[in-house]
């Protein structure tokens, strides 16, 4: 496949804002605010990128953004071909063709739902499909369960996704837009799954700032497939058989393409604060009361709210702890996370999944993070938790008890590699 | 509140399609190929021929999504790819999503002003495993689809012959797989009766405006039965039986042959359904009509090297089913449905 590099018009964070974008920024034309769930967010941010094709399939607790979509067709809110297919596999195949051809697509699923699809998830990030996806996280069950665990999402860690976690209902909104505009850039062109944890997101309202359709116009682009696009005026044949001739070279091209996104996902977020006047910062994690911390919590999606409280209580007992979000699963910013734990005397990552019987027995990001520390300079104690599985709630005591091992560490004292909190003993 | 016609098309915005004329006859057919070299497939493959005059018959403005199977494995070697149309790759279960999804595609960018307006085809095929099998329930959903213009292509050549031969829901009753192989203790190890694919998916489907058999021996009906499939509007379903000199285990000379046993023996009829009228086709319509005797299954079973573990009884079985098939089925050959008593009749 060929990789040449188009640059676009407002890529660079360097370039200053035209007179029309200052004048749609000064206005911010018919921006409203709603209260709204993380999935009704996603379905608005499908309406502003003007979405060609959507495929639905139910299951809890993701399909409340297609019930949302659902209604935004039949009321003319939305012009896209909604399909609703016989299973997740249909799916995400009915999107990843559409895409084939040209269209900007939307999908999505939850926990057992995301995996049944798995065939489909495998071969959208190798064919360079710009997918955008939601997925509502969800145990895995059997034994039953609706509430949120990210080892659906996580599943496709190795495949090509772009994964990111969010924590609030704006956020949704705004990266799926960001996602739009990170996937179909030609430099990318890889699917993006946006995590939104069940119930503690997919389900509570927030407030939300609708931006303008005119401001998402000037930020993202129409997605061109170029010379990928199947179509009889370019002839072309997808997906050959390679095997051992080829197969490695394809692979690399991806991950160079994986590379390229993190720069591209700096340039968006640019772009974003620019547009939209909302800050995110670091794209890739968000620190919370870091500056002067002497411990950190690590964790993805809506347990940062338990843990912003626990800390808020123990800094008034004068514990200095810090939080650190991350959104960015895939890509890894491993160096510049790796930088930022190594200010800390300790680190507890915060796993809301399990991984049986790897190292150290720690869920995924644990032990993502301890490979991503490895060769810093500075490796403080890195102690793993498990918590929150099956949307069991995360506590703040629970939070508390973590952060009181995270300081034993820290003071040299050996901590199990691995502690489940809040399991009933 | 009903629904008028009018108003059903109004809502479906069903796009216009390539009003694709039968052909008259071999010497009409036109010269122009978009399967040309390029393909490994073996000698004697039928479902190569299928490709090649399927694609004749759709002409340059299409797009075909091929599913894992021989005519993925064998035709799309990179770099020497077969196809002179566009062609993309889709998943063993998945040729009805994958048309779906390029019709769904199209339709949305056209509708919506982003690519130039004009019809374009839209055939996905898929081996028997990939249709009968695994493919079952994304073909039938997509075939409830009225909105979509597009053919699915099932071609059957009754095993999944690319991967080993082994043995699928469309494999015959009793043939020698490498998934069946007839031993000292077993000499029958595959006991199913063939799945009636098309039969199952006009019964099934009633808003689905064409399922058609074919067969590359009668080549022009088979390139017709294609052009009527995209012409007609909406999704539609086309069931090709093709000979496989490498999994029936015969002389690839004789894959025509074999084709037209099959047909004259009823074991596989020609047929169409079109906007849910019936037609019988060919040498299925002479047998039909009385006009030729059905031939003994066993001409054709005997040819077939995967059939030669069988004894006269099993010659005799297989007779009685093809024979159930046209004496006992309410719809001969296409509906296996049996009246309770003589003289039942189905509702008017």
């Amino acid at each position: 496949m060929p990789e040449a590099v188009v640059a676009r018009k407002g890529q660079d964070p360097a370039v200053p804002p035209t007179a029309a974008e200052k004048n749609i920024a000064a206005k911010g034309a018919g921006e409203q605010t709603s209260l709204i769930t993380g999935s009704e967010a996603i379905a608005v941010a499908c309406k502003l990128a003007d979405v060609d094709v959507i495929t639905a399939y139910p299951i809890r607790p993701y399909d409340t953004v297609m019930q949302y979509v659902a209604k935004l067709v039949s009321n003319g809110e939305l012009d896209c071909e909604y399909i609703v297919a016989e299973s997740e596999h249909s799916q995400f195949e009915i999107v990843k063709h559409a895409s084939a051809v040209g269209a900007r697509v939307f999908c999505g699923s939850s926990g057992v739902g995301w995996m049944y699809a798995f065939e489909a998830l495998t071969v959208t990030p190798a064919l360079r499909i710009p997918m955008v996806a939601m997925v509502g996280n969800r145990a895995l069950d059997d034994p039953g369960a609706f509430g949120v665990e990210h080892n659906d999402a996580l599943a496709v860690r190795d495949l090509g996704w772009q994964l990111i976690w969010v924590d609030n209902a704006q956020e949704a909104l705004d990266t799926a837009l960001i996602a739009y505009r990170v996937a179909e850039d030609r430099r990318v062109f890889l699917p993006c799954a946006i995590s939104c944890d069940g119930a503690f997101l997919t389900h509570s309202q927030a407030l939300v700032k609708i931006p303008s359709a005119e401001k998402v116009k000037a930020f993202l682009p129409p997605y061109d497939r170029g010379d990928l696009q199947l179509h009889p005026d370019n002839p072309i044949t997808v997906a050959p058989q390679v095997n051992e001739d080829w197969l490695m070279e394809i692979r690399r091209q991806n991950a160079a393409a994986m590379d390229r996104s993190s720069t591209v996902i700096r340039e968006a977020y640019a772009d974003f604060e620019r547009i939209f006047g909302r800050h995110y910062g670091n794209p890739f994690f968000e620190e919370y009361q870091t500056d002067d911390a002497d411990v950190v919590l690590v964790g993805m999606g809506t347990l940062s709210n338990p843990v912003r409280v626990a800390i808020r209580q123990m800094r008034q007992e004068g514990k200095k702890v810090g939080f650190v979000r991350l959104r960015w699963f895939r890509p890894f910013a491993a160096e510049e996370l790796a930088a930022t734990l190594g200010r800390f005397r300790a680190v507890g990552v915060i796993d809301r999944d399990f991984s049986l019987g790897s190292p150290y027995r720690s869920g995924v990001l644990a032990t993502e993070v301890r490979a991503a520390m490895y060769p810093a300079a500075k490796r403080p104690p890195v102690l793993g938790f498990i918590c929150g599985l099956g949307g069991r709630e995360v506590t703040v005591p629970g939070v508390r008890k973590m952060t009181e091992s995270v300081y034993l560490a820290a003071e040299g004292k050996t901590q199990p590699g691995t502690q489940w909190i809040g399991l009933r003993e | 509140m009903a629904t008028t016609e009018r108003e059903l098309a109004e809502l479906l915005k069903l796009r216009p399609t390539q009003q694709l004329d039968a052909f008259k006859g071999v010497k009409k057919l036109p010269l122009e190929e978009f399967f040309t070299s390029g393909h490994r497939t073996c000698q004697g493959c039928e479902s190569a021929l299928v490709m090649k005059m399927m694609v004749k018959a759709a002409g340059p403005r299409t797009i075909v999504l091929g599913s894992t199977g021989c005519m993925y494995v064998a035709n799309t070697t990179y770099y020497s790819t077969s196809w002179v149309v566009p062609w993309m790759h889709t998943q063993l279960g998945s040729s009805g999503s994958a048309g779906l999804g390029t019709a769904a595609g199209l339709k949305a960018l056209m509708r919506k002003g982003k690519m130039k307006d004009e019809p374009i085809n839209v055939i996905a095929f898929c081996g028997d495993g990939g249709g009968a099998d695994m493919g079952l329930s994304a073909i039938s959903a997509t075939l409830t689809h009225p909105d979509y213009n597009l053919l699915i292509l099932m071609y059957d050549n009754e095993s999944y012959a690319n991967t080993d031969i082994q043995l699928s829901g469309s494999t015959p009753y009793g043939a020698n797989t490498t998934f069946s192989t007839p031993g000292k203790v077993k000499r029958i190890m595959h006991h199913r009766w063939k799945k009636n694919m098309a039969g199952m998916m006009a019964a099934g489907h009633p808003t689905c405006r064409f399922v058609g058999t074919v067969c590359m021996s009668f080549p022009v009906l088979a390139m017709n039965a294609v052009r009527k499939a995209l012409s007609i509007g909406g999704p539609t379903f086309i069931h090709s039986l093709d000979p496989c000199p490498k999994g029936w285990d015969y002389d690839p000379i004789q894959s025509h042959e074999l084709g037209e046993l099959a047909v004259t023996s009823g074991i596989w009829p020609l047929y169409e359904v079109e906007d849910g009228v019936l037609k019988l086709i060919g040498k299925t319509r002479d047998i039909a009509d009385g006009r030729l005797k059905r031939t003994p299954a066993r001409d054709y079973l005997l040819r077939q090297g995967r059939f030669a573990h069988f004894t006269d009884d099993d010659f005799d079985y297989f007779q009685s089913k093809v024979d159930e098939m046209w004496q006992r089925w309410l719809i001969p050959g296409v509906i296996p449905f049996r009246k309770q008593i003589d003289g039942d009749h189905p509702p008017a």
